[in-house]
């Protein structure tokens, strides 16, 4: 029983950094309908910037304002950059491409990526980068018959703080309302005289800000990251969003969670070399089945 | 001499066939004049313009969301190597085999799933692809040979007197397979099943409600798609005498994706250049060493600012028709 | 005034049972009974929301009915997918214009006739002489049409490009290509200029007197209602509401102008209401 209960927890962890990625993909997809391709590598990006921070900093940053400042530090850093980059690749990748169509834009998207990564690559180098360790005191808890880290219970809790607020802004805002309607019509909602533009910058400066925030998680929790490892991690996590049902923000949370507690539990009662074949099998399901995914809403063409 | 549209059509069918004419000597000339790193390069765009004319069918003609067409890829590569290593059958015979088995995959995967619209569509290809990557590299029955592949594959060859194992015949063979997947291809484009799989793409209710049983020609396109894949999988494994997973990646499925964009949804001429684009741009910004993907990644960029249509669209109505009916009595006009 | 064909004369083309169509828990039809003679125009009116272009599209194959039955010349065809309906013999156009846009008209109006050819994968690769032959007809029947819409001189042109009335008369003349014996119009004058609705109703006439083809249609235009339908039909909430009828009873009926007129005040001036009678 505590096996269960432990590869919960850890699909749990893992979950909540597929859906924090998710919801950058989510909140895109919903208001510009656009796969935004580069959002893995905004969580590399985020990543190497945390590193750098933690790495180059540390020393001076801890002296100042100790542990949990210095991983403050890098995690604001690394959110804010993030926030602008988001910003500068809307303006550069995507705006001008918008009016020519969704496809065009799936392909600057795949550009936007590719450079991306590739600039990743010329200024951190092509190999794996380690992680500081012990950055968090190693501390191990044991609750019950489970055993936890105290790193991830740090994650849990920044990763459920950061869905919360988000989930609040979301649906019990006025903004937040806004940007549901804008999802669920783009056309309408403009004409309610709701202000696109600034749904748009909200969307394209919190998800890889979110992104970023996840990508240092990821390297304190895996010790070691790779430029290419965007890649991945998008790739999850827009599974994810799918399975949660595209554009859905508490879908894309969901979904996250869902997907790691089923590879977790897949990778221990069926085979960890299978794990993700798994989860795809599952997401095919789910679309064939329930193409909307868990939390979408059903709409119906009019003929 | 008065000039009347018949003439009009007849130059531009002679000037048509003065560019094909123009293409085909260069590429037979070509292999002669470079080197045989030259003449794998230009292999190479050979594969991927075969690959990516096979998704234009699903993608271009059809403009069904494809982005796991290096499983078909993957399919047609592995049923060559594993059936050519343990068993000894000649690559050549296993070259309708690979695209029978990718094609029979396809049928079988797609069926269940060619319904969706879209997006959707899109994310369950790209979930198929990886299973299949996936799969490849947990090895299963011991067959694939995990991550590290399947080697030792054979050349083609048929008895001795024709035996392929030279980069120059290598390149022979591929361009004559996509020379002829060009020329059955443009006839299908001018063909009723060229036409539904067109009047899907524009608006499937509307192809519906005039007699065109959508699922099916969506399923033929995603077959006849899968079966070039696989004979481009099967071309590619004997070249490479082995094949690994990591060769039929979410990434080359990407790649397929930007070629037929690129080249213009639908257009046989766009394929070819965005095939040159995807394989000979990374080889033409070799000098710029790391910085030549920052490079590539940002071409695509502009590409799509500038030409979102694409480089070459295909250009419909540009020959003029005319009458079949004036002086035959039965027109009504 | 053009001839008057009697309603009920002919055979019975299309027939409709009990037919009942349900969304959610809307009833969008309910228990419908609607007969097509040959060789009618038979209008089909009404209110929006009133559940006419659910019926074209129940008809047409598009939604599946929970209850009642489709006959068509006979037949049993509900629940048939759209294509097969085609094949049978009814095809039909979109309120809103539902053409191929990026394919040229003459492209569009071949698609009419899909359903009439049978040329397959390996006789398109290899063109064979059967293949050529049937592709010569397909755009011998192609070209037939669209003179008779007067759009040959468009026949390069991309469909998109084309004026909004030839865009209408363009769908039409794809549904008349694969010669179906039932068109199904929906609102096909909404959007003509009085100058284009008149020349639609020529059409009409003098595809109805020279080709063996039955019409049913949604309209709203009273005056082309009026002009050339033979039997009209009133549709409010799903239901037929008055007795149908020849279109100058059905317009001095009560009960129509109250649906029309007496509800919903959004709707009421959507109408055109002849100026004499």
């Amino acid at each position: 029983m505590h096996v269960i209960l432990e590869q919960i927890i850890n699909g749990l962890t893992i979950g909540s950094f597929y859906a924090l990625i998710a919801l950058g993909y989510s909140m895109v997809y919903g208001v510009l309908k656009l796969i935004n391709f580069a959002h893995g590598d905004f969580f590399t990006l985020g990543s190497y910037l945390g590193y750098t921070v933690l790495v180059f900093g540390a020393a001076l940053l801890t002296a100042h304002f100790g542990l949990w400042g210095a991983l403050m530090a890098a995690l604001i850093f690394a959110g804010v950059s993030l926030a602008i980059v988001g910003l500068i690749v809307e303006r550069v990748a995507y705006r001008p491409v918008y009016p020519a169509g969704r496809l065009p834009a799936v392909v600057s998207a795949l550009g936007a990526s590719i450079f991306l990564q590739n600039a990743i690559m010329v200024v951190w180098g092509p190999r794996f980068q380690a992680y500081p360790a012990a950055l968090i005191p190693n501390v191990h808890i044991q609750l019950g018959n489970i055993h936890l880290t105290l790193l991830q219970i740090v994650i849990l809790l920044l990763s459920f703080v950061l869905m919360g607020t988000l989930y609040y802004i979301v649906q019990k805002t006025t903004f937040g309302a806004a940007i549901r309607a804008t999802a669920h019509d783009r056309k309408t909602a403009s004409l309610m005289g709701i202000n696109i533009n600034k749904v748009i910058l909200f969307v394209f400066t919190l998800g890889p800000a979110l992104g970023a925030v996840t990508g240092i998680m990821v390297g304190m929790y895996y010790r070691q990251i790779s430029f290419t490892m965007g890649w991945n991690y998008g790739l999850k996590a827009f599974t994810a969003s799918v399975l949660g049902g595209i554009g859905n923000i508490p879908g894309a949370m969901l979904g996250g969670l869902i997907l790691g507690v089923l590879e977790m539990l897949g990778a221990a009662y069926i085979s960890a070399a299978w794990k993700d074949v798994f989860v795809f099998i599952i997401l095919i399901l789910v679309l064939i089945f329930r193409p909307t995914g868990i939390l979408g809403e059903k709409t119906a063409e009019k003929v | 001499m008065e000039r009347t549209p018949l003439n009009g059509i007849g130059r531009l069918a002679s000037s048509r066939q003065l560019h094909i004419a123009l293409a085909t000597a260069v590429f037979l000339i070509y292999p002669f004049l470079v080197s045989d790193y030259f003449i794998d390069i230009a292999f190479y765009f050979g594969i991927y313009t075969l690959l990516g004319l096979s998704l234009n069918i699903v993608l271009g003609e059809v403009g069904l969301f494809d982005l796991g067409h290096a499983g078909f890829y993957a399919i047609g590569a592995y049923t060559t190597a594993i059936l050519n290593t343990k068993f000894g059958i000649p690559i050549l015979v296993l070259l309708p085999l690979s695209a029978l088995a990718a094609a029979l995959f396809a049928y079988v995967v797609c069926s269940p799933i060619i319904h969706l619209q879209g997006d959707y569509l899109l994310i369950v290809t790209l979930g198929m692809g990886e299973i299949v990557r996936l799969a490849l590299i947990n090895n299963p029955f011991d067959l694939t040979g995990g991550p590290n592949g399947v080697f030792g594959i054979d050349f083609p060859s048929l008895g001795p007197w024709l035996v392929i194992d030279s980069s120059l015949e290598y390149y022979f063979l591929i361009w004559l397979i996509v020379g002829l997947t060009i020329l059955g291809l443009t006839r299908l484009q001018d063909s009723r099943i060229g036409r539904a799989w067109n009047y899907i793409r524009e608006d499937e209710t509307a192809a519906n409600a005039n007699g065109i049983d959508s699922r099916s020609y969506k399923l033929l396109a995603f077959v006849l798609g899968a079966a070039l894949a696989g004979v481009a999988g099967n071309v590619y494994a004997s070249k490479l005498m082995c094949v690994s997973p990591e060769s039929f990646s979410f990434w080359e499925s990407c790649l397929m994706f930007c070629i037929v964009l690129i080249g213009g949804m639908g257009s046989i001429p766009g394929v070819i250049i965005g095939a040159a684009f995807i394989s000979l741009f990374p080889e033409i910004f070799r000098p710029f060493a790391m910085y030549r993907m920052l490079i590539f990644g940002s071409a695509m960029m502009l590409m799509m600012m500038f030409r979102p249509g694409g480089v070459w669209p295909r250009k419909r109505g540009a020959v003029k028709y005319e009458s079949l009916l004036e002086g035959t009595g039965r027109s009504d006009a | 005034m053009p001839e008057r064909r009697t309603h009920a004369a002919g055979e019975t083309v299309l027939e409709t049972k009990g037919l009942t169509k349900i969304f959610g828990g809307l009833i969008a039809v309910n228990s419908l009974d609607l007969k097509v003679h040959k060789g009618e125009i038979l209008s089909l009116i009404g209110p929006n929301g009133a559940g006419k272009t659910t019926v074209f599209n129940v008809v047409s194959g598009i939604y599946r009915p929970e209850f009642g039955e489709v006959f068509f010349r006979g037949e049993r065809i509900t629940g048939k997918k759209p294509h097969q309906i085609v094949s049978h013999g009814i095809a039909r156009t979109f309120q809103n214009i539902r053409l191929f846009p990026d394919m040229t008209c003459r492209e569009n109006v071949m698609a009419g006739r899909h359903c009439r050819s049978t040329s397959g994968l390996f006789s398109s690769i290899f063109r064979t002489p059967g293949q050529r032959t049937e592709e010569d007809m397909i755009k011998g029947t192609a070209e037939k049409r669209l003179r008779q819409v007067n759009l040959w001189k468009s026949r390069d042109d991309l469909a998109k490009n084309i004026a909004y009335g030839s865009q209408r008369m363009l769908e039409i003349a794809r549904a008349l290509a694969s010669d179906p014996k039932l068109l199904v119009l929906d609102e096909p004058s909404s959007g003509l200029n009085p100058r284009e609705t008149r020349d639609l109703m020529a059409f009409l006439q003098d595809i109805i007197r020279e080709e063996d083809v039955t019409i049913l249609l949604i309209e709203h235009d009273m005056n082309m209602v009026m002009g050339i339908s033979d039997w009209v039909v009133v549709m409010d909430g799903g239901r037929k509401i008055a007795e149908e009828g020849i279109p100058d009873d059905i317009y001095a009926d009560q009960r129509v102008i109250e649906a029309y007129l007496g509800k919903d005040d959004e709707d009421s001036t959507a109408y055109d209401v002849p100026a004499e009678h």
